[in-house]
């Protein structure tokens, strides 16, 4: 089956066609820049930004896959968590496509196409398995019984992990978004990090918040002059970034060791960061675990993973009815 | 017009003073939150929120802007950190949320001040250690 999918929840305005839910035969992924001056995504920027892109995506898309419309047997669209505004955009196109085509549509939960990425990535990967899911708006721990079998083992209770490095950057006057900002800089630190404190939370919590560690950053940098600051940057942002991974690493480990999977998986724009990728590595390696992280396209916000979530849901028969709306704050 | 100043120790104090503060609260209050970053403006907002019986996690706003929640009632948690210039606040439809019949939570307050409406509570967050936040709270 050819699966067109569609991704507007945020600041990526994405199409794709997948082929029986493992082949890509395109992915497109425009990430947009207006919001760079802002410091993060801004609502209303972002819904015009995809009204003016996604046609012309589209087109880049069936052109990439040497494609026509007609070819497409179901559509997959991401009808939530996200902006609304911006899911709008993405659904209205789904709904005239399959009204107009005469094929099956499915909404599909973001999350749940962060989840995809690792099928599409990995196409013989077993479940059970343990997925994190860290990006700008999401911080959430998954157990994956099985394709479209999810219990939510723990999630951020105030920032999420991306938000926190956007902040600390900011602090630090470096660019957005902070994440590869951070990562880049702390490379420059010879010495140990600076130490910040570790938030694990309750015992046995599998719950996040990073908005301890921020806050600590931000008092460290206010007692610091501007030159003793300049110095020690690299050092600052070195220690926030150890403190945030340490932590991601650890629960999603212990996650594993209780419910004693031996899968576990990392998706979403953080995954990107290469000190987590790097740490969670070799730590799983140690605790004897399997891990699999998608390629960075596939990691960050696109298509093809909706392409194949929606392509699996499909493939059961499942569809949606031109009624379904967008919901900001879908849960998984 | 009213003013208070507490100082509270820890964040678990900070939210208690939310709890307390949200039991005097009746649809159409508006909350303006000042104070740098870290200053406890999410923390006191979770606060806030329980004393209003919602069960929801409160997570900061700071990517997507607004939250809505569901408890007593119809709460919009909005930060407005991002924004630099009124008319992008103006782009974001924020009668809706100043002058509607929820509780309207709005941090970096300062970035709206002339919009909002001229009866609200203005809570202002120092920091003075690691753990403690001197809050003053005027009511107009």
């Amino acid at each position: 089956m050819l699966v067109l999918g569609i991704e507007t929840s945020c600041d990526e305005t994405a199409v794709a066609v997948i082929q029986d839910g493992r082949k890509i035969l395109s992915n497109i992924v425009f990430s947009q820049w207006v919001h760079k001056k802002y410091w993060g995504v801004v609502p209303e920027l972002a819904s015009r930004e995809h009204i003016k892109t996604i046609l012309p995506i589209l087109k880049t898309a069936l052109e990439e896959g040497k494609l026509s419309l007609s070819e497409i047997e179901g559509i997959a669209v991401t009808c939530g968590p996200g902006l609304v505004g911006s899911l709008l955009i993405g659904l209205s196109l789904a709904k005239s496509l399959a009204y107009s085509l005469r094929v099956p549509f499915i909404g599909v939960n973001h999350l749940e196409g962060h989840i995809f990425a690792n099928f599409l990535e990995y196409p013989d990967l077993k479940t059970p398995m343990i997925c994190l899911i860290v990006s700008g708006g999401h911080s959430t721990l998954v157990y994956v019984k099985d394709k479209g079998d999810y219990a939510i083992l723990g999630r951020t209770r105030d920032d999420a992990p991306g938000e926190a490095f956007d902040k600390v950057a900011r602090l630090l006057d470096l660019e957005y978004p902070g994440g590869p900002s951070i990562d880049h800089l702390s490379k420059k630190c010879h010495t140990s990090g600076v130490r910040f404190p570790r938030a694990f939370l309750e015992e046995g919590s599998l719950d996040f918040s990073f908005s301890g560690v921020k806050t600590a950053v931000a008092i460290y940098v206010s007692r610091l002059i501007p030159q003793e600051k300049e110095k020690q940057k690299a050092c600052i942002a070195k220690g926030f970034q150890e403190a945030v991974v340490e932590v991601l690493v650890a629960k999603l480990l212990q996650a594993a060791f209780n419910l004693g999977v031996k899968r576990i998986s990392l998706s979403g724009g953080v995954a990107n960061n290469s000190f987590l990728r790097e740490q969670l590595s070799s730590e799983a390696s140690k605790a004897g675990l399997e891990i699999y992280v998608p390629s960075p396209i596939l990691c960050t916000d696109n298509a093809a993973m909706i392409a194949a979530a929606g392509d699996f849901h499909l493939s059961r028969g499942e569809k949606s009815t031109l009624e379904l709306n967008a919901f900001p704050r879908l849960p998984l | 017009m009213f003013k208070d100043k507490i100082i509270t120790r820890s964040p678990e104090e900070t939210k208690k003073l939310g709890e307390k503060l949200a039991e005097s609260f009746s649809p159409g209050e508006v909350v303006a939150l000042f104070g740098p970053l870290g200053s406890g403006k999410t923390c006191l907002t979770q606060g806030i929120c329980s004393g209003l019986e919602v069960k929801d996690f409160v997570v900061s706003p700071s990517f997507v802007l607004i939250n809505e929640y569901e408890g007593k009632f119809k709460v919009y948690h909005i930060d407005l950190f991002r924004l630099e210039r009124l008319s992008e606040i103006i782009n974001l439809g924020y009668e809706e949320y100043f002058f509607g019949e929820g509780i309207c939570i709005i941090e970096w307050a300062e970035k709206a001040i002339k919009l909002l409406p001229e009866k609200r509570m203005e809570i202002y967050l120092k920091i003075l250690s690691e753990n403690e936040r001197k809050i003053t709270i005027c009511k107009f």
